[in-house]
């Protein structure tokens, strides 16, 4: 029971980047721009934040910082693929080459410690707060103490969901409040039509009236800012700094995601989950017999989300299909 | 892809165009050297000496480049299929397999020469088989090459990792890879043969690998250009429909174009694991399967235009790594960053300089009329 709580309470601290990344993607892809820039966008965050946060001490000074150096990526991969109808395959590439090379090479030149930024002190991080301190975190968090204290009072579910749910940072929640409020942009508001209207069929959007270039440039926009949470996350909410590579191609993960939830904020949430928990169980499990399967190869665990999208693309549980104007450049007729 | 675009003489379109987005690429990774304080011109004098100034510095460069021939070719063939082939360094690391289990069931047997043509095959075959299934995927199962390749890359990482932790090191040793290949599948070093022309390359381990390269590279020249198949992948790859009307089935294409250029992504490994280090290691194939994106876009999908490419990003790993030694903060990174560079340049970007060099050509043609009806069309 504690093992499958302490499975339970990473696996929402692993998954919280996959989300944000997979949603991020979401916005972009729904609106027919392909993104595979995810990996580099949450890498260059994760850098900007962890060296803004080691200079200023501040973690939401870093956190601003990812997300506007994930903007400008964003902004590039719009103007390559939307203004310049360059390959968005290409261009997404390009970002992650960026990403990886600019974050070790700047940090190395800055910082001197291998590409690694400064290890930073408490109030550079997003941490986790314990139920018995929020009083302490102002107004609001004396509400919700009184409000979620007596739930966790409950015998036997009470301590589960305090060691579960309760004691992440504040970006884990943002994550998680992103599902429905992406739900909700996307299939509830005129906006979210015509990202969808966009994604399918930009013709129809552009005789409408509706700006294409616009609408795209939004999309991308909205793409970069949640992908520089995600990266922000990585280096100043879950470590204490930036280490090349940190990434660790979990943008890639959140594109399988995304492709495993068929560009749904849902079923988004559950690949992501899923995904996030096989790589608890995955550390946790690393090297022990399980009963009946035996000992699991810890690499055949780390590729398994992986495998289950490729097997997913193979038409074997259901069939994933883009956005139908997906990785093709809008061109008006004249 | 050129609809949207006025239409320029053919040496701009092949020569003068490809030339701008690289100069470009090359100017924006002067102002990322000059913004750390260091001096790019500097550099570039140190990078150029460490790949060309000496034997051994000609040796590595050779070295390196033989790599990227191979991923270059592979990512060339499948673009002129219409195919984005990601998966040159998931395609290299099986090749790097299929090689290694030819070394070690033949090296203790026969001579080097005998090996080599049958690692050769292993690595063509192992290569193939991997992209096969990415190829399989897009050709019956409408599932977009670029993920499942780049799925397959991650797949392939940890595959390897599993068979070299658990199954090919030997009993009793911690280190993630095979035993040490004996002499019979030691692939020769070039060394004796750059002496006869007089330039003393040490250590340098450039092999008999770089003429595979070469070869490789005229045979896809020939494929692509000279032979009934190479007119219907260049068709598929422009019009998949009017491939269908000439009685090409895309689905045909699509699995052989990927064989092919899994095929020469494989034999890349070649040059670590039977030239380089006689033994198969963790992370073989260390980015090379990317530059070979880099190096098929800079040079136009063409064999000539990629050998060159190649030795230019020869150029960049060796001489970086002088620049790195010369000028320590300036390290390796940066030849990451020139590579993503030349692929946002010559790649996504590749038209961002055609609209104003139309505009100038017309100018100077000084026939108005033609550019007006172009700018129409």
């Amino acid at each position: 029971m504690d093992l499958l709580i302490q499975i339970l309470d990473s696996a929402i601290r692993l998954s919280t980047p996959l989300l944000l990344a997979c949603l991020a993607g979401l916005y972009s892809e729904r609106a027919g721009i392909f993104d595979i820039g995810l990996e580099g966008k949450m890498l260059a965050a994760a850098f900007a934040a962890a060296a803004t946060a080691a200079l200023t001490n501040d973690a939401w000074l870093g956190l601003l910082a990812g997300i506007v150096t994930s903007s400008a990526f964003a902004l590039l991969h719009g103007y390559a693929s939307i203004t310049q109808r360059g390959n968005q395959i290409v261009s997404g590439v390009a970002i992650n080459f960026l990403a990886a090379g600019l974050t070790v090479f700047l940090g190395q030149a800055w910082f001197r410690q291998g590409g690694r930024t400064p290890q930073l002190s408490a109030e550079g991080r997003f941490r986790g707060v314990e139920l018995d301190k929020y009083p302490e975190l102002g107004a609001i968090g004396q509400v919700l103490h009184s409000i979620l204290r007596p739930i966790a009072d409950i015998p036997v579910i009470g301590p589960i969901f305090e060691q579960i749910i309760l004691g992440h940072n504040i970006l884990v929640y943002l994550a998680f409040l992103a599902v429905p409020l992406t739900w909700w942009v996307v299939y509830r508001t005129r906006f979210g039509l015509r990202l969808r209207a966009v994604g399918e069929n930009p013709a129809a959007v552009d005789t409408a009236g509706i700006s294409v270039i616009w609408l795209r440039y939004r999309a991308v926009l909205i793409c970069g800012i949640m992908c520089g949470m995600a990266g922000s996350y990585l280096s100043i909410a879950q470590s204490v700094g930036f280490t090349k590579d940190m990434s660790a191609g979990r943008g890639f993960i959140a594109l399988a995601a995304l492709i495993f939830a068929k560009w749904r904020p849902w079923p988004a949430l559950g690949a992501c989950f899923l995904f996030g928990f096989l790589d608890a169980g995955a550390n946790i499990f690393q090297g022990r017999d399980l009963p009946v399967i035996g000992a699991v190869p810890v690499q055949f665990i780390q590729a398994l989300p992986y495998i289950l999208t490729v097997i997913l693309l193979a038409g074997f549980i259901g069939k994933a299909v883009p956005p139908k104007a997906g990785g093709v450049p809008y061109v008006k007729e004249r | 892809m050129s609809a949207p675009f006025a239409k320029l003489p053919a040496w701009a379109d092949y020569g003068l165009i490809p030339l701008l987005n690289v100069t470009a690429a090359f100017l924006v990774s002067g102002l990322v050297v000059l913004s750390i304080g260091e001096n790019p011109i500097d550099a570039v004098r140190i990078l150029v000496w460490g790949a060309f100034g000496f034997g051994e510095g000609i040796g590595f460069t050779l070295f390196y480049a033989t790599n990227f021939i191979f991923t270059g070719l592979a990512v060339a063939v499948a673009f002129h299929a219409g195919l984005f082939n990601i998966g040159g360094e998931g395609q290299a690391y099986l090749g790097g397999l299929g090689a290694a289990l030819v070394a070690l069931a033949l090296d203790r047997y026969v001579p080097w020469w005998i090996t080599f043509p049958i690692a050769i095959a292993g690595a063509a075959l192992f290569g193939a088989l991997w992209a096969f299934i990415a190829a399989w995927l897009q050709a019956y199962r409408d599932s977009h090459v670029v993920i499942t390749t780049i799925l397959l890359n991650y797949i392939a990482a940890a595959l390897m990792g599993w068979l070299l932790v658990d199954h090919l090191s030997p009993v009793g040793s911690m280190a993630p890879e095979t035993r040490t290949f004996e002499a019979g599948a030691q692939f020769p070093k070039l060394g004796g043969l750059f002496e006869a022309i007089g330039l003393d390359i040490g250590g340098a381990p450039v092999n008999v690998t770089f003429f595979v390269a070469l070869v490789a590279a005229y045979a896809v020249y020939l494929l692509i250009w000279r032979t009934r198949l190479g007119y219907e992948i260049r068709t598929t790859g422009l019009n998949p429909v009017a491939g269908v009307y000439a009685g090409i089935a895309p689905a045909r294409i699509i699995i052989i174009a990927m064989l092919i250029s899994g095929a020469l992504a494989g034999m890349m490994a070649l040059n670590p694991v039977l030239g380089e280090q006689y033994r198969l290691q963790l992370e073989l194939v260390g980015g090379a399967g990317f530059v070979g994106i880099a190096v098929a876009l800079m040079g136009r999908s063409h064999p000539i235009g990629i050998i060159l490419a190649s030795l230019l990003f020869g150029m960049l790993y060796q001489g970086g790594a002088e620049l790195a030694f010369e000028m320590p903060d300036i390290t390796r990174d940066m030849i990451v960053v020139i590579q993503a560079l030349v692929i946002l340049f010559a790649g996504a970007l590749e038209h961002m300089f055609r609209p104003s060099l139309a505009r100038i050509f017309a100018a100077l043609s000084g026939s108005r009329k033609t550019a007006a009806a172009s700018e129409v069309s």
